[in-house]
């Protein structure tokens, strides 16, 4: 195909939207690596003294989003996968009125959220100090991004005549539900699982509110250092804070490809 | 008559035999959004209607004091702005990455898109890294033109924050959109003679539209939201998620910080129906 000047004039302005966004990535990488970043790279050397240190001042808190993540994955997968399968079984007005719900706490302010939970549930002080605090919240969060492509995999997967052929053959609800339904939506489940690890572990908003000084999770510690450590501290926490994400939105970008797609796994 | 019959009863008993075990399945989920979602939220909506200094509610404190309706009115025209940005560049680079096939593409795309799941602080700090007082353009901006470029404390840097998490969406959706997009239309309207800005405007723009709309509402909504970035930045900024922290830490006027998440959930919420409401619209006409 011949290439016209147009094609290259939008190049040029995607290369241009591409730099904005991975420059002050580059730019953390590369003073959480420098010794001293005042001085420059050139003159003062790299390091990977800060990242020690940073694991040896931060890596509880790493501990605990990790915690927070997996839990929260568990959690939803184990409320959200029936509720999916619900949802596309009833597909009445009930059921559309249950996932405008859901969604609900996504489109509202996550500070709101957690001021909502802080207010009901504050004075109950040892559920309020514990990290399960937090978890309840990140539950509620996101739920919705497992239970979206789980559905639309059911809904793909022409589960109904699937389930049907299975009651035909004398299976009952339970056992539809586990040997045919759950490994027909295995796809979305991952799919799912991954986007709801990748939020927990990015989580903000809400999580400032509902922290304690004994549960910070790797975002509070970020914020943390934003405010108070100096620049090269606060540059290794974020690379670190990268290392972590961006296999996990790799193997996202993977799996939603696959299910652009439409194969099954 | 009974052939006719039999089938409706076969159905009438698969309606009751299937569905039922299928609504038990929602209880779990129903249980966990009740009390951690709905209760909260009401006691929300209900702490706002009290009051702690003045005879009126908190809620008319928030719709009658220019100072929280100053903040609402510059988060509104910030998510607004943004959104508008961000579509306009997201549209462009989405839909170029959609259509044209070329070496290193689906790099640029991973590369487009990991940003959509950096948290707020996160990004903060990235427009620290590139207008903070240490950043990028302070040292380009000091050795072209002899001054430091700071931008990242103020309006602009949360600008610059939004639009950085808020194009990737936007390209992600487009790119989804464009392959929908029937491109016999757009030869047809080539064949006819129209321009190449006509075939934007007049095609592929209306093509896109539903996808752009939902997408700009969740961008606003996201906008409007947005604690972490602010937070980062500094909490001398007067948009409202900063405004509601600050009334609940430093003033400890819950009432006064209920009020506000309230109207500032409002806001964002009638802004995702409105958006439905149009893709319906839309959808009916096309």
């Amino acid at each position: 195909m011949k290439r016209t000047a147009g094609f290259y004039g939008r190049l040029l302005f995607v290369l241009l939207v591409c730099a904005f966004m991975l420059v002050p990535v580059l730019m953390s990488l590369l003073a959480g690596l420098t010794r001293n970043y005042f001085q420059g790279v050139v003159a003062s050397g790299l390091t990977l003294g800060w990242l020690l240190q940073v694991w040896a001042a931060y890596a509880d808190t790493v501990w605990l989003s990790l915690r927070l993540a997996v839990a929260c994955a568990v959690g939803v997968v184990m409320i959200g996968v029936p509720a999916a399968y619900a949802l596309v079984r009833m597909n009445n007005r009930f059921s559309r009125a249950f996932e405008e719900l859901m969604v609900l706490p996504v489109a509202m302010p996550g500070l709101a959220s957690a001021l909502a939970l802080l207010l009901t549930y504050g004075q109950y002080g040892a559920f309020r100090g514990s990290w399960l605090f937090i978890l309840v919240g990140h539950v509620i969060f996101t739920l919705p991004f497992l239970v979206r492509p789980v559905m639309a995999v059911m809904q793909r997967q022409h589960l109904p005549v699937l389930e049907e052929a299975a009651a035909s053959l004398g299976a009952g609800p339970l056992q539809r539900f586990f040997t045919v339904v759950v490994p027909n939506s295995r796809a979305g489940i991952l799919a799912g699982v991954l986007m709801v690890v990748t939020l927990s572990l990015g989580e903000f908003n809400l999580t400032w509110m509902l922290h304690t000084p004994m549960t910070k999770t790797l975002p509070v510690g970020l914020a943390d250092s934003y405010a108070s450590a100096r620049l090269e501290v606060a540059s290794a926490y974020t690379v670190i804070f990268l290392l972590l994400i961006v296999p996990l939105l790799i193997a996202l970008q993977a799996i939603n490809h696959h299910l652009a797609r439409g194969d099954r796994p | 008559m009974t052939a006719l019959g039999q089938p409706n009863l076969a159905l009438a008993r698969r309606r009751w035999r299937l569905p039922a075990p299928a609504t038990f399945a929602l209880v779990p989920a129903l249980a966990v959004l009740t009390a951690f979602w709905i209760l909260p939220l009401l006691q929300l909506i209900a702490l706002g209607t009290q009051h702690r200094d003045g005879p009126s509610s908190a809620y008319w404190q928030v719709l009658s004091s220019a100072q929280y309706l100053g903040s609402l009115a510059q988060t509104c025209t910030l998510a607004v702005v943004v959104t508008a940005a961000a579509l306009l560049i997201g549209a462009v680079v989405g839909c170029f990455l959609a259509r044209q096939r070329f070496w290193g593409r689906s790099a640029l795309v991973a590369l487009l898109t990991f940003p959509l799941a950096f948290p707020g602080v996160v990004v903060g700090f990235l427009v620290i890294l590139l207008g903070g007082r240490q950043g990028l353009a302070a040292s380009v901006g000091l050795s072209v033109f002899g001054q430091r470029w700071v931008f990242a404390y103020s309006l602009i840097g949360l600008f610059i924050g939004y639009l950085y998490f808020s194009i990737p969406r936007v390209i992600l959706t487009v790119m989804a959109a464009c392959e929908t997009l029937d491109r016999s239309l757009e030869e047809a309207a080539r064949s006819l003679g129209a321009r190449p800005w006509r075939v934007v405007l007049d095609v592929i723009v209306p093509g896109l539209a539903p996808a752009l709309v939902s997408c700009g509402a969740i961008c606003f909504a996201t906008a409007m939201g947005a604690f972490g970035t602010a937070f980062t930045l500094g909490t001398q900024l007067n948009v409202t998620p900063v405004a509601i922290y600050n009334t609940f830490t430093n003033y400890a006027n819950f009432a006064m910080a209920a009020a506000l998440s309230v109207v500032l959930g409002a806001i964002t919420w009638a802004a995702l129906l409105l958006a439905r409401r149009l893709i319906r619209q839309t959808g009916a006409t096309l």
